[in-house]
């Protein structure tokens, strides 16, 4: 068996698991989001407002933000393996971007839950 | 007829680095003749040309090279499939180069070690032998055949990158042959020595073992099934 504690999942499963299930999460997101811009003629502000000011969209959104959280550990993790064979160099850009999608999750729990 | 070949040449002990030579051969018009023949032809005129060859009939899996951008057995691929364009042979990708066409297979052999590639048992050694319903031995078609040419492995982008990690198609399409056979009782063990985020997880599913594969097989088929008894056993 081989190591590692770079990713996100604890084993190769776990990861497996977590990869596909972020997907679903994010194409729902998606494909509700672009569903409703499409059926929201004309989109106002106030529409846009009142659709993120309800519950349901504010945990759902949330849910997505960690869901692509998740999806991009793992995602990155994979290239960033693949690709960057120095270590210590691997390790620098993979704490960047982790630092940096968690600040994606704090702005966006911020943004979210402020309006 | 003019056949045109260009064939990858590096001898480490001469050579700076490796580089393409050109070769003419003449056949007769309309004949047709394996790769092989061709190479061993070309060796005729260029007795430094190296490159592994044995049953020459599509069985030992020895000369397994890169032809024209896709890998596969030069002793059963004709040269008609070319159509009279100019032939580029290479060494498998991604493998360390002994000498021109011949490869250091070493990590690949590594990784089959890795699988335990024989049968388990742990119970009481019957009488006569294990018996298998022809049911059971049904599910080893489609994996039993593999004749490890490497064709597979040294055609996934995942294998390169990790060869040290990932198992690769021939390496899995193995594992798989032995966690699936009735016979064996060490399942269990089998999927907990796969269980990581390399050995199984870094195929992605792009199939290109299953294109280059000269025996017809699919890794990727049998990479899915372990990916299951993975899942099942963790859910």
């Amino acid at each position: 068996m081989v190591t590692n504690a770079a990713s996100f999942g604890r084993s190769g499963v776990h990861d497996f698991i977590l990869i596909r299930a972020s997907a679903v999460i994010l194409a729902c997101y998606s494909i509700f989001l672009v569903g409703f811009i499409a059926c929201s003629s004309p989109l106002t502000y106030d529409v846009w407002h009142s659709l993120f000011s309800t519950l349901p969209m504010k945990v759902f959104t949330l849910l997505a933000l960690v869901a692509l959280l998740v999806h991009a550990w793992i995602g990155v993790w994979q290239v960033l393996t693949d690709y960057v064979k120095c270590t210590s160099l691997r390790g620098v850009l993979q704490f960047i971007f982790v630092v940096t999608v968690f600040c994606y999750l704090a702005a966006g729990i911020v943004i979210v839950w402020g309006v | 007829m003019k056949l045109t070949f260009a064939v990858y040449r590096y001898n480490p002990d001469v050579d700076t680095k490796p580089y393409m030579q050109d070769y003419n051969l003449e056949v007769a018009e309309g004949s047709d003749m394996m790769v092989l023949d061709a190479l061993i032809k070309l060796k005729e005129q260029d007795p430094t040309l190296s490159f592994r060859r044995s049953c020459r009939e599509g069985v030992c899996g020895s000369d397994g090279v890169n032809m024209n951008g896709k890998n596969g057995l030069a002793c059963i691929t004709p040269i008609s499939t070319f159509k009279g364009k100019k032939l580029e042979i290479r060494p498998l990708p991604g493998m360390p180069v002994v000498r021109d066409l011949v490869v250091d297979l070493t990590q690949f052999y590594k990784q089959y070690e890795k699988i335990k590639p024989y049968l388990i048992n742990d119970e009481k050694a019957p009488a006569r032998e294990h018996l298998q319903s022809p049911e059971e031995r049904a599910h080893l078609d489609g994996l039993y055949e593999c004749i490890m040419c490497a064709c597979c492995s040294t055609a996934c982008p995942s294998f390169w990158w990790n060869p040290d990690k990932f198992i690769g198609p021939s390496g899995l399409l193995h594992a798989y042959r032995f966690l699936i056979d009735s016979r064996d009782t060490a399942t269990e063990e089998r999927l907990s020595e796969l269980d990581d985020a390399y050995s199984v997880f870094r195929c992605h599913g792009i199939m290109n073992c299953v294109d280059v594969c000269p025996k017809g097989l699919n890794p990727t088929k049998a990479i899915g099934h372990i990916k299951s008894m993975l899942l099942k056993r963790a859910v």
